[in-house]
């Protein structure tokens, strides 16, 4: 088993109150930073620590801080992403809803870090009850002298506010997530400015996911250099991973960073293998937005080396034969999973999900959905497949924010890896519709009756 | 003064000026099209992609190429950058994709649509497009809703530019004027049908580079290629009242703002001069518009009159006497509809 800093307390009952909180070790972090650490100070170990942002682009948390402008009179926020809304993801609920005071002491952290006065934690509608739990422990903390003014005799005031989104992928994209914080509706922002120099209301703003502003609660405790010492190379630390599909234990796994990839899935401590003693036929590594990988690429890279729960071993290859970390969301299908029809659904999602605002996404998405139904629906062409490749290619990049590129890179990496399929569909039409279980990994075999 | 370089043409410009700004001071082919982006409103630019080109230098400090493609409407030049724009293979067929993009869900109904003859998306389709569309599947569809009792609103054709967002916003007070819905239903609307009511609100029908925003006191009253641009001014106690009256025969068939030849307003001007002025002996008559905006509109217009006359005769005499010549006699007088 490996080193947990997250969950290490997550099945104890009543975790989620400050009292057990505190009598496992919590606060003890912030008590340590406001009595004896500079804010300067656990930049500093945060830098050491490696850290890199867990909400899926991998960004060095501290140079994200060390980015933040800090001009004269103009209050600075910190604000919390937990717009969790990447199908295959499921992290940051978990750690809110067992362990809502991890995130809090994290955030009266960075924000004393950074010299917020004021920080939000932005939290999807859809986890209403979530919120409810935030509150309430916020309630505690305040109650406490944990939040407010002059938190434990220190001098330093911070407000803690959670603002609820309405159920918007595109929120959980940074400048979208302040436009929809300061009342607006949720378009990205187009960059520059940077949120660092103008973010919400137009001040200077870092905006961390939940995982990432948990975990520099653990940073203060034992120091930068012990949480860097876990991990391979770059990627240090511990990372939340939602495994879900055809496996037998899903869950929300906190795993070190440098996991075998083949362990990771059919190691009994964490997934367990896949279902029902069927194969595996593809992992979608990072939540539904980064490529899909076919069984073979997943636990080995194209030179043969096995690949690691890492972000550089998962990206090695490229696109071409790699995919992503991302935000942890670990989806494992079977061989019996039709891998158009899975992309189909994603797609899907990408299409209601687009802002609308810029013209390859919002009208790209739709019509790749269109398409792709075209395809299940039995009346699909060879040259829609290619068709599919060229207006991927075509929103990739183009757009004002990742989202474009979220809804490419599956369609993409689909196409890459089983083009057989969708081959396989465009020829034998509408009878694959009826047949379950028809793919077999690596060979197709005769419809079934 | 940074120093940009686009396609092989430098120039200095002033600090802050934004890449499409810079190749607008260079002028002629290598500028961009510009869908959403308008000079004259704040915060506009960077949705429809049009103007995307590609940054192979950043600057003389950091000399990296930018990873992707830009919006050059809201890039701002550092100096020594180094941008392609029409000599970039990569950026003309990823331009072509955003106009196929745009033309998807557009209905394409140029022969009924008063914006015809001086749509932007119809120069933009004619100069960037494909001649076929690889879109098969229903387009959507709004129903007309009216803004006001001068401006009706066509959803369906709208390319949902922002532009009227911003005039809304930034022209007029109380924001009424929005948008709602997203991806791909998204819709331009006034809050619960709100009639926008307010002096300049009809300034949404000039910024609007598609036919969505049309002017209701000209809806079908003629095709913009038979009318004649006049410039003229009034005393207006609201607005500079200087605009453009277009002709149709002797009657005022509609007035706008002035244009400048990237189609963008030159001074805005309140709903009194645009609607309610629409008789000669309300304005002071300055002379015929110069258009330099290549459109169907300069192609028949006065100063080309004399040329296009001239070609035909010389190919009469050419001819056999009798023969019907290529150009028929409706393009030379602008009153007659065949």
């Amino acid at each position: 088993m490996g080193k947990k800093l997250l969950l290490q307390h997550d099945h104890v009952p009543g975790i989620h109150t400050l009292q057990v909180y505190r009598d496992h070790g919590g606060y003890s972090a912030l008590r340590k930073a406001l009595s004896s650490m500079t804010p300067e100070q656990i930049v500093e170990e945060v830098k050491t620590s490696g850290l890199r942002g867990r909400g899926g682009a991998g960004f060095p948390t501290g140079m994200k801080w060390s980015f933040l402008a800090k001009p004269p009179g103009v209050p600075r926020y910190v604000v919390c992403n937990a717009d969790e809304s990447e199908p295959g993801t499921f992290k940051d609920r978990y750690l809110m809803e067992r362990i809502p005071h991890l995130l809090i002491e994290g955030m009266i952290l960075s924000s004393y870090a950074l010299g917020a006065n004021t920080s939000y934690i932005y939290i999807r509608g859809e986890y209403y009850y979530v919120a409810n739990i935030l509150e309430m422990a916020i309630a505690e903390a305040y109650a406490a002298g944990l939040l407010g003014k002059n938190i434990l005799g220190s001098g330093f005031d911070c407000d803690l506010y959670v603002q609820i989104g309405a159920g918007a992928y595109i929120c959980g994209e940074e400048t979208a997530l302040l436009e929809s914080l300061e009342g607006k509706r949720g378009n990205p922002r187009i960059k520059p400015p940077f949120p660092a120099v103008a973010g919400l209301y137009g001040c200077p703003t870092v905006v961390n996911n939940v995982e990432t502003i948990a975990a520099v609660v653990p940073i203060v405790n034992d120091g930068g250099a012990a949480y860097a010492a876990i991990g391979v190379g770059r990627s240090t630390g511990t990372k939340l991973i939602s495994a879900s599909g055809h496996i037998n234990r899903p869950g929300v796994y906190e795993i070190e960073l440098g996991v075998p990839v083949e362990e990771f899935i059919y190691s009994d401590e964490y997934c367990g293998g896949i279902r029902n003693g069927r194969r595996m036929k593809a992992v979608v590594a990072g939540g539904s937005s980064v490529p899909i990988l076919p069984a073979d690429l997943i636990l080995k890279t194209s030179n043969g080396e096995p690949r690691l729960m890492t972000y550089e071993s998962l990206a090695d290859g490229g696109f071409a034969s790699g995919t992503m970390l991302g935000s942890g969301g670990f989806i494992v299908m079977d061989e019996d999973t039709s891998i158009v029809k899975n992309l189909w659904n994603f797609t899907r999602f990408y299409h209601h999900e687009s802002c609308g605002q810029c013209s390859p996404c919002r009208e790209g998405t739709g019509w790749m959905e269109k398409i792709l139904h075209k395809i299940l629906d039995g009346h699909g062409t060879l040259s829609d497949v290619d068709l599919l490749w060229d207006i991927q290619a075509k929103i990739e990049g183009k757009t004002i924010c990742p989202l474009g590129d979220a809804a490419a890179w599956p369609v993409a990496s689909a196409i890459r890896h089983f083009r057989s399929e969708f081959e396989e569909y465009v020829k034998r039409g509408s009878s694959i519709r009826d047949v379950k279980h028809y793919f077999r990994l690596n060979n197709l075999p005769e419809p079934v009756a | 003064m940074p120093k940009v370089t686009i396609d092989g043409i430098s120039i200095e410009v002033p600090e802050g000026t934004t890449i499409l700004n810079a190749a607008r001071m260079i002028g002629g082919e290598i500028v961009p099209p510009a869908m959403c982006y308008y000079s004259k409103l704040k915060t506009s630019g960077g949705y429809c992609r049009t103007c995307i080109v590609k940054v192979s230098k950043g600057s003389d400090k950091d000399p990296r190429p930018m990873p992707k493609p830009v919006a050059s409407c809201r890039t701002v030049v550092m100096d020594g950058m180094e941008v392609e724009n029409i000599t970039s293979a990569e950026v003309l067929e990823a331009r072509a994709g955003v106009v196929e993009f745009l033309l998807i869900n557009h209905p394409l109904d140029c022969p009924v649509c008063d914006q015809a003859g001086e749509c932007h998306l119809q120069d933009l389709a004619y100069e960037h497009g494909k001649e076929a569309s690889r879109y098969e599947f229903k387009r959507r569809e709004f129903e007309k809703t009216d803004i006001g009792d001068k401006v009706q609103l066509h959803m369906t054709r709208c390319i949902l530019c922002y532009r009227c967002v911003k005039v809304a916003d930034q022209l007029t007070d109380g924001r009424v004027h929005g948008v709602i819905n997203r991806g791909d239903v998204a819709e331009i609307s006034t809050y619960i049908q709100n009639a926008i009511d307010n002096d300049f609100s009809g300034n949404v029908i000039d910024v609007c580079p598609v036919g969505a925003l049309t002017d209701k006191t000209f809806r079908f009253k003629s095709r913009v290629w038979y009318t004649k641009p006049v410039d003229a001014h009034r005393d207006c106690p609201h607005c500079t009242g200087k605009v453009r009256l277009w002709y149709k025969g002797d009657d005022v068939a509609r007035v706008t703002a002035r244009k400048d030849k990237y189609g963008e307003v030159e001074e805005w001007i309140c709903n009194e001069c645009r609607f309610d002025k629409k008789k000669t002996s309300d304005w002071v008559i300055e002379g015929p518009t110069h258009v330099d905006r290549h459109s169907v509109i300069s192609a028949n217009h006065y100063e080309s009159i004399r040329a296009l006359k001239a070609s035909i005769e010389r190919q009469k005499k050419s001819l056999p006497h009798g023969t019907k010549v290529g150009l028929g006699q409706g393009a030379l007088d602008p009153n007659n509809p065949n």
